[in-house]
C-alpha cells in the first residue's frame, strides 16, 4: 500500500492584515489575516517552492511523476506540471500532469498517485497543489481567500504516513465557481452551498471511509477538513462526531485563508508536524465532490525543510490595501515610460530552458570553478569544452552587491524592483532579481537562497526564472 | 605593433548644444554640427574623402549622414560601440587616415533619444527569457556604489556625500558652457537630498537624458599644418572590451572597473605619459553615474584605489585647480549623453581646450599639455572603455 514519504508546504511572505480591508471599504470584517502571493508569485511559482521543500536533499532522479493541482493554472492551454517538473529538475521522463479546475484536484491527485504506485507503475510521486483564487473586491471571498501550496511524495517506502482508506463520491452543485470568463471567484447563496452542497457531500465520503476502515470518529486523532471557513469547519467537525477542540486540525484561516486547492493538503501537512506514531487521521477534501482518506501517521519525520510552521513566521504585512489591490492587479497603475517588453522568444525559452527553468551552469573539470550560466569556454582557465552540467537552485549563497531601483520596470511590485549580485556557496555568482527583500533589510554579504518566480510579463505571458531572496 | 601617436590630426570639430531638442531632427542636429566643424577646418563636404556614421540606436546605416549632408559618391561607413560609439568612430577614421588610405575623413556622432517618449535609455535587454533584468542602468551603478562604500568602509552619508561633491563640480564646469544641457550650479544639499532613482544614486548623481550631435574631421600629420596652424594630435586612442565575466566570475568586485586599468596603462605607454597625475591637464571621463566618474579615477592611477574622497574632498579636480581638471564641459552628467554623439563632444571640448579656444575664459585651461577622453559602454561586469589622448 502507499504510503507519504515526505511533506511540505509554501506560504507566501506578503500577508495582508483582514483589518486592512475592511478599513478601505468601511466594512467589518473577520479577524486575523491572509497570505497573499507576492507580484512575482502564482500558483505555478509557489508549487514549486511547495516541492523543494518537500523533498529538501533527497534524489529527485527518483522520482516517477508530479501531478500539479490548482484552479488558478497562469495557462488556459499549455501545462505547468512540466514547467514545475524543469523547475524542480526532474528526470525528463517524468509522468506530468495538471489536475484543474476543481477545488479537489490535490486529493485527486492525491489518489492517481496512489493508484499508480500501488499498481507498481511509479515508485514515487511527487503530488503538488497551489491556488491563488481571488474574490471581487469588497466581497465575502476577497476577505476569506488566501494563497499557498502544499507537496506530498507517494511512494512504496515507509514514511511519515501510511494510507489505509479512501471513499470519493461526486457532486454536481453548483455552489462556487469561476467560468472561462470569470476573474473572480463566485458562489451560490451561502446556506444552500453550506447546508445541501458541502455538509452533505463531505458528510457521506467521510462516513463510508469510516467504515470501509471499520472506525469510529473517537479512533481518529487528527481530523483534516477542507472548509470554506471557520464557523463551517466547527460545525462540520462536530456534525461528524469529532470534538473540535481536541481532533479538528486547525483550518489555517486566521493566519493564511481559504487557500483553495492547496488547504486541504496545507492542513495535512500541518498535521503531520504534530503527528504521534500510530495516530489516525482522517483527510477530507471538497470541490465537486468530497474524497476522504484515512492515514496513519509513522512518527517518522518528513524531509520537509520549513513547513506550515516554518513559513508562518517568514512574513511581511502590506501596509494597505492600496499594496494589495495593486499586487493583484485590481487596479490600473500608471506604467513607467520605459520600452515595452516583448513576448519572449519561444526559441531561446527552449533553448536556454535548463539555464532557466532548472537553474543550471557548469563546473570546470580543469579548474574547479563553477559558473552560471554554462560556458562553453571557462571564465577562469579558458579551457573549452571541458565543463559538467552543475545545478545552482539548490546552493545557498550571500548577496555580494544590490540595487533597489525606482526605475525598474514593474507593474505589480511595489517599487523600488531588486536586483543583486550573488555569489554561491561553492562557488559561482549569478546577477538577477531580489525577491521578498526589502531596501531596508539588504545588506551586503546577507544569506541567500533561490526562488523559482515569475521573471516578468510580457504581452500577458510570464517569463519563469530563478530569482534570489534572504534565506531564513 | 606601430603605435597611431601623432599620425593624425584633428583640423576641425563642432558639437550641437545638447539638451531636450525637441524642434529639432537628427538630420537637423547632424548638419549642424558637421557644418560647424567643416568651417572650422575651411572645408566643404566634397573635400572630405571617407566618413564615418557614429549612431547607436537612432537609424541605421551610412545613408544617415549622406542623405541631410547630401555627400555624394563616397565612402560612408556607420559604426557603433555601445556609449562608445563616437569615439569608436574616430578611432576607425584615425586608422584609415594612418594607412593613408584617406587624406581627410569626418566622424559625426549623434542620438536623438528624446523623440522615444521614453524617460532614460531602452531596458537592459528585450527578448531573452533570462536575459532580462528590469533594472535600470542606474540600478547596475547603484550596485558599483554599494559594494565601494562596502569595500573601503565609507558609512552612506559618507559615500553619499563623496558623490555629491562630484555633482556639484560637474554642474558649476556645465554652468560655464553654453552648449551643455544643464547650466545651472547646484549645491551639496541639494545633490545630497535629490529624489533617489537606486540608493546610492540620486537624481543628481545620474547623467542627462539628452539629444545632441558633434563632429570632428581628421587628416593626417603631414597634412594638418595646410589647413590650420593650430592642428590637435591625437597621442593615443584605444578600445578595450572585456568578456562580460564580472556577472560570472565570483573574484569580480564591482568596485572597479579592470577594462579601466587596462585601457589607461595602454594609452599612457603609446602617448608617453609616465605619471597621469602630473601630466594630464583634464580629463573627460564617461561620468555616466557619479560613482563612475569615483572609480574611474581610481582606475586611471590619477587617485590611489580607495583614496579618491581625499582627492575630491581637496578640489584636486576642479577647474583651474592645478590638479588633473575632470570633466570640464560638465560631462556627460550636466552637458549631456546622446550615445552616439559623446565620444565625440568629449574630442571638441578637448580640441577648444588644447587650442586655448574654450568659449569663455573662466572655462579655459591654463597651458593644457594632454587631454585624456574616455567613454565607457556597460556597466560594472561588462564595460568597453574607448578613449584617446589628445595635445598639441
Amino acid at each position: 500500500m502507499a504510503g507519504i514519504i515526505s511533506y511540505g508546504a509554501y506560504i507566501p511572505w506578503r500577508r495582508l492584515d483582514r483589518a486592512q480591508i475592511g478599513k478601505a471599504w468601511v466594512t467589518p470584517v473577520m479577524p486575523g489575516e491572509k497570505a497573499v502571493a507576492n507580484y512575482d508569485e502564482d500558483s505555478l511559482t509557489m508549487a514549486v517552492a511547495a516541492c523543494l521543500d518537500c523533498l529538501g536533499d533527497m534524489d529527485r532522479q527518483k522520482i516517477d511523476g508530479l501531478f500539479f493541482a490548482t484552479t488558478t493554472t497562469p495557462f488556459k492551454e499549455k501545462q505547468a506540471a512540466a514547467i514545475i517538473a524543469r523547475a524542480v529538475d526532474l528526470r525528463p521522463d517524468a509522468l506530468t500532469a495538471d489536475y484543474i479546475s476543481s477545488l479537489r484536484g490535490g486529493t485527486l491527485a492525491l489518489k492517481s498517485a496512489m493508484d499508480a504506485v500501488g499498481n507498481g507503475s511509479a515508485k514515487q510521486i511527487l503530488v503538488v497543489a497551489a491556488d491563488c483564487r481571488l474574490g471581487a473586491a469588497q466581497g465575502p471571498r476577497e476577505v476569506a481567500l488566501g494563497d499557498g501550496a502544499a507537496a506530498v511524495l507517494v511512494g512504496v517506502e515507509d514514511g511519515v504516513a501510511k494510507i489505509k482508506g479512501f471513499h470519493s463520491i461526486f457532486s454536481d452543485t453548483m455552489d462556487v465557481w469561476r467560468t472561462d470568463e470569470d476573474r473572480f471567484v463566485r458562489s451560490w447563496e451561502d446556506r444552500f452551498v453550506i447546508d445541501k452542497a458541502y455538509m452533505l457531500t463531505m458528510g457521506k465520503a467521510v462516513a463510508a471511509v469510516m467504515k470501509d476502515c471499520g472506525l469510529m470518529p473517537k479512533d481518529i486523532a487528527k481530523a483534516v477538513i477542507y472548509s470554506p471557513d471557520p464557523r463551517t469547519h466547527q460545525t462540520m467537525a462536530k456534525t461528524l462526531g469529532f470534538d473540535p477542540k481536541t481532533q479538528l486540525q486547525d483550518s489555517l484561516f486566521g493566519v493564511i485563508g481559504n487557500t483553495g486547492t492547496a488547504l486541504t493538503l496545507m492542513m495535512l501537512a500541518a498535521a503531520l508536524e504534530t503527528a504521534g506514531a500510530g495516530q489516525k487521521m482522517l483527510v477530507a477534501s471538497y470541490g465537486d465532490g468530497s474524497d476522504a482518506f484515512i492515514l496513519e501517521a509513522t512518527g517518522k519525520k518528513g524531509h520537509g525543510k520549513k513547513g506550515i510552521k516554518g513559513y508562518l513566521p517568514i512574513k511581511k504585512m502590506l501596509n494597505n490595501y492600496e499594496s494589495y489591490a495593486r499586487i493583484e492587479q485590481l487596479l490600473d497603475v500608471e506604467p513607467s515610460a520605459r520600452p515595452p517588453v516583448l513576448l519572449p522568444s519561444a526559441v531561446v525559452g527552449w533553448r536556454e530552458s535548463k539555464k532557466n527553468l532548472a537553474l543550471y551552469g557548469a563546473k570546470c573539470n580543469s579548474c574547479g570553478k563553477p559558473q552560471y550560466p554554462a560556458q562553453r569556454v571557462c571564465a577562469y582557465c579558458q579551457s573549452k569544452d571541458n565543463l559538467t552540467p552543475y545545478r545552482f537552485s539548490d546552493k545557498n549563497a550571500k548577496l555580494f552587491t544590490f540595487a533597489f531601483d525606482n526605475l525598474g520596470m514593474s507593474k505589480t511590485d511595489v517599487p523600488p524592483v531588486g536586483g543583486g549580485v550573488i555569489n554561491f556557496e561553492g562557488g559561482g555568482r549569478m546577477l538577477g532579481q531580489l525577491t521578498d527583500l526589502d531596501f531596508e533589510q539588504a545588506r551586503v554579504e546577507m544569506p541567500m537562497e533561490m526562488t523559482f518566480r515569475k521573471h516578468y510579463e510580457a504581452e500577458g505571458m510570464p517569463v519563469y526564472m530563478w530569482k534570489a531572496k534572504p534565506a531564513v | 605593433m606601430e603605435s597611431i601617436k601623432d599620425r593624425v590630426a584633428l583640423i576641425g570639430a563642432g558639437c550641437t548644444k545638447f539638451g531636450e531638442l525637441w524642434d529639432k531632427s537628427y538630420e537637423d542636429m547632424v548638419i549642424e554640427a558637421a557644418y560647424e566643424a567643416l568651417e572650422d577646418a575651411g572645408l566643404e563636404v566634397k573635400d572630405i574623402d571617407g566618413w564615418w556614421a557614429a549612431t547607436q540606436d537612432t537609424t541605421g546605416f551610412g545613408s544617415s549622414i549622406s542623405i541631410p549632408l547630401k555627400i555624394k559618391n563616397k565612402q560612408v561607413s556607420r559604426v557603433e560601440n555601445a556609449c562608445g560609439t563616437g569615439t569608436e568612430g574616430v578611432r576607425m577614421a584615425a586608422y584609415a587616415v594612418a594607412a593613408g588610405i584617406f587624406d581627410t575623413a569626418m566622424v559625426v556622432g549623434f542620438e536623438k533619444l528624446k523623440d522615444s517618449g521614453w524617460s532614460g535609455l531602452g531596458g537592459v535587454g528585450k527578448v531573452i527569457p533570462g536575459g532580462a533584468l528590469p533594472l535600470s542602468v542606474p540600478g547596475m551603478y547603484a550596485m558599483a556604489g554599494i559594494r565601494y562604500f562596502y569595500q573601503y568602509g565609507l558609512k552612506p552619508q559618507e559615500g553619499k556625500e563623496m558623490l555629491g561633491k562630484i555633482a556639484v563640480k560637474s554642474h558649476y564646469n556645465g554652468s560655464l558652457h553654453p552648449k551643455a544641457h544643464f547650466q545651472r550650479a547646484i549645491t551639496l544639499e541639494q545633490a545630497i537630498n535629490a529624489p533617489i532613482l537606486a540608493w546610492p544614486l540620486g537624481l543628481f548623481d545620474c547623467c542627462a537624458v539628452s539629444d545632441g550631435a558633434a563632429a570632428v574631421i581628421i587628416t593626417r600629420h603631414d597634412l594638418a599644418k595646410k589647413y590650420r596652424p593650430d592642428p590637435v594630435y591625437i597621442k593615443s586612442i584605444k578600445c578595450i572590451v572585456d568578456a562580460s565575466d564580472g556577472y560570472i566570475r565570483d573574484d569580480y568586485d564591482y568596485a572597479h572597473f579592470e577594462t579601466d586599468r587596462v585601457f589607461s596603462k595602454a594609452m599612457y605607454e603609446e602617448a608617453g605619459i609616465k605619471d597621469p597625475r602630473k601630466e594630464l591637464t583634464a580629463v573627460s571621463l564617461h561620468d555616466c553615474f557619479t560613482i563612475a566618474e569615483a572609480i574611474s579615477l581610481e582606475d586611471f592611477g590619477i587617485s590611489p584605489a580607495g583614496k579618491v574622497k581625499e582627492d575630491i574632498d581637496a578640489g584636486f579636480f576642479n577647474l583651474h585647480a592645478g590638479g588633473v581638471a575632470v570633466n570640464t564641459d560638465g560631462g556627460l552628467k550636466c552637458f549631456g549623453h546622446p550615445v552616439g554623439a559623446t565620444g565625440l563632444r568629449q574630442m571638441y571640448e578637448a580640441y577648444k581646450q588644447l587650442q586655448g579656444k574654450a568659449q569663455k575664459p573662466e572655462r579655459q585651461l591654463k597651458d593644457p599639455k594632454f587631454m585624456m577622453i574616455h567613454a565607457r559602454g556597460g556597466w560594472p561586469g561588462q564595460t568597453l572603455p574607448i578613449g584617446a589622448i589628445l595635445g598639441n
